[in-house]
C-alpha cells in the first residue's frame, strides 16, 4: 500500500468515527442547522456542530496544508486531495465558516512573525477566535489606499483614531485585521500598516448596517483612543499595503468561489433559474415555455459553464492567487447578479415579494437574496477596480 | 479530466506557433488572395505541413499517423489560425481523417488514410443543403439500384469543395426533411460524373463550393459507416469539427485582441497613448476574461473528446458557441479599436472580422448551438 492509499485508508476510518451523524449525508432533517462561525461568544443549535468543529480544529482539517506547528494538518497537496474526496464522500458539512481562514492566515503565513503565527494561527484554525475586516472607511471606497484611521506611535503602544465600515459580522467578532495609516497621507501607499486589534479593548464599537435587502450582515466600527500593542503589527511599518493588496487577491478568489458554490447549491435547494422559470412560465416537452426567457437563460447557463471550466482550469495550471483573481472576482460577481435577475424576472410578480403570508417563503427568499447579490460587485473592489486591475496588471496597458 | 495541455501537445503547438510565424504569415494568405489562386491554400505548405506529420495526426500508425489526438490536431489548427494560415488541414486531417478512421471499413480505410497521411489525398464534408446549417434539413436523394445508389441534389457551403479529391456526402435514403433518421453518408470521387463544383467567391478568401449531384452513381461498396444512420454517424463527426473549428476561432481571436494590445500601447492620440483610455481598457479588459473562458471551454471539449467523454456534444457545443460569441465580439472591437486603418484593405485586422463571420456559421452558429446545448441540458 502506498503512503497515500494508507492516508486514505486512515482518513476514511477517523471520519467514520468522528464525523457526527448529524454533520453527514443522512442527517435527520429536523435537527437545526448552525452556520459555524466559531468565536468567543459563538452558539449552536446543536451540539454536534461543536463537536465537529472541535475535533476537525484540533485535527489541523479545518486548514489542512498549515504546518502541523501552527495547528495545521501539514498535509501535501495530494492529501488534502484525498482528504476533501473523503469529505465528499460522506457528504461532511463544513466545520467552519471563517474570514480567518479564507483571508488572515495566508498573509499571516506569508509576512507574520514566528510569535505571531504561534499566537494568531492555532486559534483561527480551532475557530477559537471569529475574525472581521477592516478596511473600507466612509471616505475610502475603491479608493481604500486614501484611508485615513490613524494608529500613533505613544511609545510601546499605537493609539487608534477613526471609523470603518463594512466590516462583515464586526458585531460578532472578536478581533479585526485592519489597515490604519502610520505615516504621512501622501504618497498615499506607503504609509498604511497592518494591524490586529482584539475588539474587546477600551475604545472599540460596532453598529450594523441595514442593508436594501433588509439583512444586517455589516457593520461600521469606530475607534476612539483604542491602545494596541506593537506586537500587533504584521509585517514592517508603513509596509502595510503589499499584505493588504495579498489579502484582495485571497477575498476576491473566494468571492468569486462562493457565486460559483452558490450556483451549484442552487441547484439543489430549488432556487434553480431552469426549475424556476419551468415552475412560473411552464413546461413544454421539458423546455421552458417561454422562448425568450429560455433563450436568455441558456446563454448564461453557457457563460456559467464556461466560468466553472476556467476556474478548474486554473486550478489544473496550479494557479496561485494573482492578478486573474480579478477576473474570478469580476466574473463570479457578474454571473450571480445576473443568475438572481433571471430567477426574480421568470419568477413575475412572485419574485419581487418582500413579507407576509400571501407569499411563499422561497420567494421572498429570493428577493432578499436578489437585493444581496447587488453589493457583491461592490464589495471587495468593485467590478470597475477589477477591469482597472486587469488592464494594468495584466495587459499593462499604459496609465494616464 | 485535467484541463492543462500535456507535453506532447504543448509540443505540437510550439511546433505550430513556429511554423505559422516563419513560414505562413499573414502576408502569405494576403498573396493567395490577391493572386487569385483558384485553390486558395499553397501545395508547397501542405508538403511541409505533411512532412511535420499534420494530416494523419488523427490517424492509426498502422496507416502511417501518428494517433496525437483531438487536442494534438486543434492546438495544431488554433496556432496556424493566428496567422490565418489557409491549407486543407481541417476538412481533410480533421474531418476526412475522423470520418474514415473511425467509420470506414477496412477496405476504405487502407485506400484512403495512406493517401492522406501522405498529403496525397484531400478530403471535403458536404453537409449542408440551404444557408443555414441544419444536418437533418437534408434533402438530397440518395435512391438505391441494385448495388448502387442514385444522388441528385445539391449541397451548399461545402468547405475545401473546390479542390477536394474525396467528397464525404450526406444523403437520404429515406424519409423526409426534417428527420435526423434515414441519412447515409457516401464516399464519392470529385471528379466522378454528374458532378459539377462551383467555387464561391466568400468574404474570408478561403476554399468553399457549391457541388451540384447530377443522376451520380455511386457503388454500395462506398458507403460510410451504416445505411440509414449517417444521421447519428455525422453527428459524432461534426462534433470533431466544431471543436476543431472552434479552437482554431480561439486562434483568430487571440491574434486580433493580441494585435489590438499592441495597437493600444502605441497609437498616441490628444498627447497621449490611446491605451490609457478607461474607456477603451475596461473593454479590452472583458475581452481578456472572455478569451479566458472561451480557452476554457475549448481545452474541456477537445479532452472530452479524446476521453470518450459522454459530455462530448454539450461540450462541442459550448465550445462552438463561446468561440462563436468571442470572436464575435474580439473581431468587432478590433477594428474599432484600430480607428480609420481598421477598416482598410491594406491593413490585416479586416481580415480577423472578415474570417470570424464566416467562420461563426460553419456548422452551426452561436444561436444553432445554444439552442442544442439547452436541449441536451433539459431546459
Amino acid at each position: 500500500m502506498t503512503n497515500l492509499e494508507k492516508f486514505r485508508e486512515e482518513t476514511k476510518n477517523w471520519l467514520d468515527k468522528n464525523c457526527p451523524p448529524s454533520m453527514r449525508n443522512g442527517a435527520d432533517p429536523d435537527i437545526p442547522v448552525d452556520e459555524v462561525w466559531g468565536g468567543r461568544n459563538a452558539e449552536y443549535k446543536n451540539p454536534e456542530s461543536k463537536i465537529w468543529l472541535d475535533r476537525m480544529g484540533a485535527k489541523g482539517w479545518t486548514m489542512p496544508t498549515v504546518p502541523k506547528e501552527y495547528g495545521g494538518g501539514g498535509l501535501t497537496k495530494e492529501e488534502v486531495k484525498v482528504l476533501n474526496e473523503e469529505l465528499f464522500h460522506i457528504g461532511a458539512k463544513q466545520p467552519l465558516l471563517s474570514f480567518g481562514i479564507w483571508m488572515l492566515a495566508p498573509v499571516l503565513l506569508e509576512y507574520g512573525s514566528e510569535e505571531q503565527k504561534k499566537e494568531h494561527l492555532p486559534k483561527i484554525l480551532k475557530g477559537e477566535i471569529r475574525w472581521c475586516q477592516g478596511y473600507s472607511e466612509p471616505g475610502s471606497g475603491s479608493d481604500l489606499a486614501s484611508l485615513s484611521t490613524k494608529a500613533e506611535d505613544i511609545g510601546d503602544k499605537f493609539l487608534v483614531n477613526g471609523q470603518k465600515v463594512w466590516t462583515s459580522y464586526a458585531d460578532k467578532a472578536d478581533w479585526i485585521f485592519a489597515l490604519v495609516r502610520t505615516g504621512a497621507k501622501e504618497p498615499k501607499h506607503d504609509g498604511i500598516s497592518f494591524l490586529l486589534i482584539d475588539m474587546e479593548t477600551k475604545g472599540v464599537s460596532t453598529k450594523p448596517i441595514t442593508l436594501i435587502s433588509g439583512k444586517s450582515p455589516f457593520c461600521e466600527t469606530f475607534f476612539d483612543n483604542v491602545e494596541v500593542p506593537k506586537k500587533n503589527l504584521i509585517g514592517e511599518l508603513n509596509a502595510g499595503w503589499t499584505i493588504a493588496k495579498k489579502l484582495l487577491q485571497h477575498e476576491r478568489a473566494f468571492i468569486s468561489n462562493f457565486g460559483l458554490a452558490g450556483a451549484v447549491a442552487g441547484a439543489g435547494s430549488g432556487r434553480d433559474v431552469v426549475s424556476i422559470a419551468k415552475k412560473h412560465l411552464g413546461e413544454e416537452n421539458g423546455k421552458i415555455k417561454n422562448s425568450f426567457y429560455r433563450t436568455e437563460i441558456a446563454s448564461h447557463k453557457i457563460k456559467e459553464h464556461a466560468f466553472g471550466l476556467t476556474l478548474k482550469r486554473a486550478g489544473d495550471e496550479g494557479g496561485k492567487a494573482s492578478a486573474t483573481a480579478s477576473m474570478f472576482k469580476l466574473y463570479g460577481t457578474e454571473h450571480n447578479k445576473k443568475r438572481h435577475e433571471l430567477m426574480v424576472g421568470a419568477s413575475g410578480v412572485d419574485g419581487v415579494a418582500w413579507d407576509g403570508d400571501e407569499f411563499d417563503e422561497n420567494d421572498k427568499n429570493l428577493t432578499r437574496a436578489w437585493l444581496r447579490t447587488k453589493g457583491n460587485s461592490i464589495e471587495g473592489g468593485t467590478s470597475e477596480v477589477q477591469l482597472n486591475v486587469i488592464s494594468k496588471r495584466v495587459l499593462n496597458l499604459p496609465s494616464q | 479530466m485535467k484541463l492543462v495541455l500535456t507535453e506532447e501537445e504543448q509540443f505540437l503547438k510550439d511546433t505550430a506557433k513556429n511554423f505559422a510565424e516563419e513560414r505562413c504569415p499573414i502576408s502569405h494568405f494576403r498573396s493567395l488572395r490577391d493572386n487569385n489562386d483558384p485553390k486558395l491554400w499553397d501545395k508547397d505548405i501542405w508538403k511541409e505541413m505533411t512532412a511535420l506529420g499534420w494530416p494523419g495526426i488523427l490517424i492509426p500508425e498502422e496507416y502511417g499517423g501518428s494517433n496525437f489526438g483531438i487536442t494534438g490536431i486543434s492546438v495544431i489548427l488554433e496556432e496556424c489560425a493566428k496567422t490565418l494560415t489557409p491549407s486543407p488541414l481541417f476538412a481533410t486531417g480533421v474531418l476526412g481523417a475522423f470520418s474514415i478512421t473511425n467509420f470506414g471499413n477496412d477496405d476504405q480505410k487502407q485506400d484512403y488514410l495512406p493517401k492522406i497521411t501522405g498529403g496525397d489525398l484531400t478530403t471535403a464534408l458536404a453537409i449542408d443543403e440551404s444557408s443555414h446549417h441544419n444536418p437533418a434539413d437534408t434533402e438530397m436523394v440518395a435512391k438505391k439500384d441494385g448495388k448502387k445508389f442514385v444522388l441528385n441534389g445539391k449541397k451548399t457551403f461545402v468547405i475545401d469543395g473546390a479542390s477536394a479529391d474525396l467528397l464525404i456526402v450526406l444523403a437520404r435514403t429515406s424519409g423526409n426533411k426534417g428527420e435526423s433518421s434515414g441519412l447515409t453518408l457516401f464516399l464519392i470521387d470529385s471528379n466522378d460524373t454528374g458532378i459539377e463544383r462551383i467555387k464561391l467567391d466568400m468574404a474570408d478568401s478561403r476554399n468553399y463550393a457549391n457541388i451540384n449531384f447530377n443522376n451520380v452513381e455511386v457503388s454500395a461498396k462506398n458507403i460510410l459507416g451504416d445505411e440509414e444512420t449517417g444521421g447519428e454517424t455525422v453527428e459524432n463527426i461534426l462534433d470533431i469539427g466544431r471543436i476543431a473549428i472552434a479552437s482554431e476561432m480561439l486562434g483568430n481571436a487571440e491574434a486580433a485582441f493580441e494585435t489590438t494590445l499592441d495597437y493600444l500601447k502605441q497609437r498616441k492620440q490628444f498627447g497621449v497613448l490611446i491605451g490609457s483610455f478607461q474607456a477603451l481598457q475596461h473593454r479590452a479588459a472583458e475581452m481578456f476574461c472572455e478569451i479566458e473562458l472561451t480557452k476554457s471551454s475549448v481545452i474541456a471539449a477537445m479532452k472530452a473528446a479524446d476521453e470518450g467523454s459522454n459530455e462530448l456534444q454539450r461540450l462541442s457545443s459550448l465550445s462552438k458557441t463561446m468561440a462563436g460569441e468571442t470572436l464575435h465580439l474580439v473581431s468587432n472591437e478590433a477594428v474599432q479599436m484600430h480607428g480609420g486603418i481598421g477598416v482598410t484593405d491594406e491593413y490585416d485586422i479586416g481580415f480577423f472580422l472578415k474570417r470570424a463571420r464566416v467562420a461563426e456559421q460553419i456548422f452551426g452558429s452561436s444561436k444553432f448551438h445554444t439552442e442544442r446545448y439547452a436541449n441536451i441540458s433539459g431546459f
